[in-house]
């Protein structure tokens, strides 16, 4: 199985008709078996066509078009009106929001992941490139073109969290090498405040029955590192972890920030070092080079399954 | 972006939270009038965005008007971690009874605005809640639902603060999480937050930053507070080489090829994106290669920008080659990037055979790069190559610096 989307989850792409939009959507069209992307909205543009998916002008057209509720929503659009977009796509009963924006205000952020949580719906993101189910189904501009994303992504028994979009498909092309697929891999976003962390992610691959261990890929800044420490600790989970910890150099420039708006070192527990120890105490390993990740998962794996077939039933 | 402290105060006080009768200035004969008429013993504390301002002379106590002038003439004059001040706050030195803490910032976990407060103020408040946890109070407040007064009152009297204090008290920290949320703060402190002999309370420091990003809907407030739109103020200020990363990112709006951070190494790179730049400058460390800067490219940038950057990399005094690297991409095109940093190299009249240390971007477009790359003859790696392996190939390629003569 998968977690939070399948080849049936239906999906709109809210500022469809925007250039990486359009893209976006040929893409998941394309890939795997083909995303069911039942609409668009860009307001003022009902009546269009983007590759076949028919444009509106507000979430609740679509839904109206469609006949039925819709699952999931892509959000594109600019910073300023994102937080609007996502209130609609939430008051119009859409579940599962991928926000692809940069630079929103974390204020604007923190305001849609709280009336999202009141309604029972998820967001992954901001400033991310969304999930991706190898050769089924992906849902945002994740591992790029369908040729190119079946090239890095391949099923099998390895969730993937990354605050890198660009990582996630970096470590998971080096783990469909290794002979060790995918379950579903998400890029989660690199802002300070975003909709799902990794602890949030984590009840979904604990319960999903084809993935048997995780790969996370974590920068400095923040405090989403001892949140999934404390999870793994507090919940005895069954899935081994290996992290990998970019920008360890950051250590040294406090104050600076470095590749996505989040990183930025505020306290001593934002830093690499800290987090890597703290990840090692939650029995993460945390890997040194990304080329080790496979052979240090895939013998944590059978670590696991030894300790679970040896111990009395 | 942070405040300094004379502006923090500005945004405290119409926030409607009491402040002292400070004033601002940047002339020493201006300090004298300003102490002259507070009357009365005065405080004259530099204007610098950096910490320990007291342990290096940067505050000082005046009993007159003139030797306000002579502090203030001293204290502008004296660079502090680095920071020449921006002028100086003369305020009056109050009378305080005891000192008191209040802030707000993110919570990044919970996703949410946490209202501290503490009786114990004038001190780091990390320090109190390590060693008095008890005498800090903390509380989360919703993004969405009304924000009051009784908030507010709960973290104050967790504290164990009741009487007039508290009712007094209830007003300010609520106006302070006001503040915080609606000029979209990252962080704002009050510390100390002073109790007057009369029993009132005033503002005596406020420290703010408020979001990069949320800059652009507080025009007016940057405007009136005479912050410019170029002023980043980062913890360090943007060198001319920045600088000029920062034209080649503006010459047109496709992509990212920009972010440059300068550094004194002898390796230059052309690194992408945000994770792949992050893992690529700890990779060429790692193998003991010194960088010359940092950068991040993506998004897919026009071949004039990615060759752009190229070109202030390459033509960095002290670099003896450049590095080409990024993580697998998907959305930015190899081909361009290749033809990019080519282009660089050729323009400069250089051969990028012997320039470009390695070239390891797969990805989209990667057949059409390599071709390109080929015919050029430049070192390039696929997929099967990691990251950290590219790198290493590029450090071995540099010739160690000969020592410097005396």
């Amino acid at each position: 199985m998968s977690i939070l989307i399948d080849a049936s989850t239906t999906f709109i792409v809210q500022g469809i008709t925007g250039r990486e939009a359009v893209n976006l959507t040929r893409e998941c069209l394309d890939y795997g078996e083909g995303a069911k992307v039942v609409g668009g909205v860009t307001p003022g543009r009902l009546g269009r066509e983007v590759h076949g998916v028919p444009v509106f002008d507000t979430v609740a057209q679509a839904v109206a078009h469609h006949g039925a509720p819709i699952y999931g929503s892509v959000v594109t659009v600019p910073p300023a009106f994102t937080k609007d977009a996502v209130f609609e796509a939430i008051e119009n009963g859409i579940k599962l929001i991928v926000i692809v924006t940069e630079r929103i205000p974390r204020r604007d952020v923190a305001e849609m992941v709280e009336l999202a949580t009141l309604r029972g719906a998820r967001i992954i993101g901001p400033n991310c490139l969304g999930v991706i189910v190898p050769d089924v189904v992906k849902m945002g501009g994740i591992g790029g073109p369908a040729r190119n994303a079946a090239q890095a992504y391949t099923p099998g028994p390895i969730g993937v969290i990354s605050r890198s979009g660009g990582m996630t498909t970096e470590m998971s092309s080096t783990l469909s090498a290794a002979g060790l697929g995918q379950s579903t891999a998400v890029s989660i976003g690199g802002d300070a405040i975003i909709g799902s962390s990794y602890a949030e992610l984590m009840p979904q691959f604990e319960a999903d029955e084809q993935t048997r261990g995780i790969v996370i890929y974590t920068e400095p800044g923040g405090r989403m590192e001892a949140e999934l420490a404390r999870w793994v600790t507090d919940n005895n989970s069954r899935l081994p972890i290996v992290a990998f910890m970019a920008g360890r150099f950051m250590d040294e420039m406090p104050g600076m920030s470095f590749g996505h708006a989040g990183t930025i070192v505020e306290g001593i527990q934002d830093t690499a070092t800290e987090k890597i120890a703290r990840l090692a105490q939650a029995g993460i390993a945390v890997a040194e080079r990304i080329e080790d990740i496979p052979e240090m998962i895939r013998t944590k794996i059978a670590e696991r399954a030894g300790a679970t077939e040896g111990s009395p039933a | 972006m942070r405040f300094f402290e004379y502006e923090a105060r500005e945004v405290v006080k119409r926030a409607g939270i009491p402040v002292t009768d400070y004033g601002f200035t940047t002339d020493p004969a201006e300090a004298r009038e300003i102490a002259q008429r507070i009357g009365g013993p005065t405080v004259i504390k530099s204007q610098v965005l950096t910490g320990g301002r007291m342990k290096a002379g940067g505050v000082k106590f005046a009993d007159t008007p003139e030797q306000a002038e002579e502090y203030a003439r001293d204290i502008l004059a004296l660079e502090i971690g680095g920071h020449m001040p921006r002028g100086v706050l003369v305020d009056p030195k109050a009378e305080v009874a005891q000192e008191y803490y209040a802030g707000v910032v993110w919570d990044g976990t919970r996703k949410q605005p946490v209202m501290i407060f503490s009786p114990v103020g004038g001190i780091d408040i990390e320090q109190v809640a390590e060693e008095q946890p008890d005498k800090v109070g903390r509380r989360h407040f919703s993004n969405i639902l009304p924000l009051s007064d009784f908030q507010a009152k709960e973290v104050i009297a967790s504290t164990g603060v009741t009487g007039s204090a508290l009712n007094k008290l209830v007003p300010i920290v609520t106006r302070l999480a006001k503040l915080f949320v609606e000029n979209d703060m990252t962080l704002v402190e009050i510390n100390p937050l002073g109790l007057l002999p009369d029993g009132s309370f005033v503002a005596l420091d406020a420290h703010m930053d408020i979001e990069n990003e949320a800059r652009g809907r507080h025009k007016k407030l940057l405007t009136d507070l005479g912050v410019g739109d170029e002023e980043t103020r980062q913890a360090r200020e943007a060198t001319p080489f920045e600088l000029a990363g920062e034209r080649v990112d503006a010459t047109d709006h496709r992509g990212v090829a920009g972010n440059v951070t300068e550094f004194d190494g002898n390796l230059g790179l052309v690194i992408g994106a945000g994770g792949g730049s992050l893992t690529l400058f700890d990779a060429v460390r790692a193998h003991g290669g010194k960088p010359a800067n940092y950068c991040e490219i993506g998004g897919n940038p026009s071949v004039a920008k990615a060759c752009g950057l190229a070109k202030l990399v390459l033509q960095k005094p002290g670099v003896d080659k450049i590095a080409v690297m990024m993580s697998i991409v998907s959305n930015t095109r190899v081909d361009i990037v290749a033809r990019g940093v080519i282009k660089a190299c050729i323009e400069l009249g250089m051969d990028p055979a012997e320039k470009i240390a390695i070239f390891r971007i797969p990805g989209a477009w990667e057949e059409e790069g390599f071709k390109i790359l080929e015919k050029y003859g430049v070192d390039y790696a696929d997929r099967s190559v990691s990251l950290n392996e590219a790198a290493r190939r590029a450090v071995e390629k540099i010739e160690p610096h000969p020592p410097v003569a005396a």
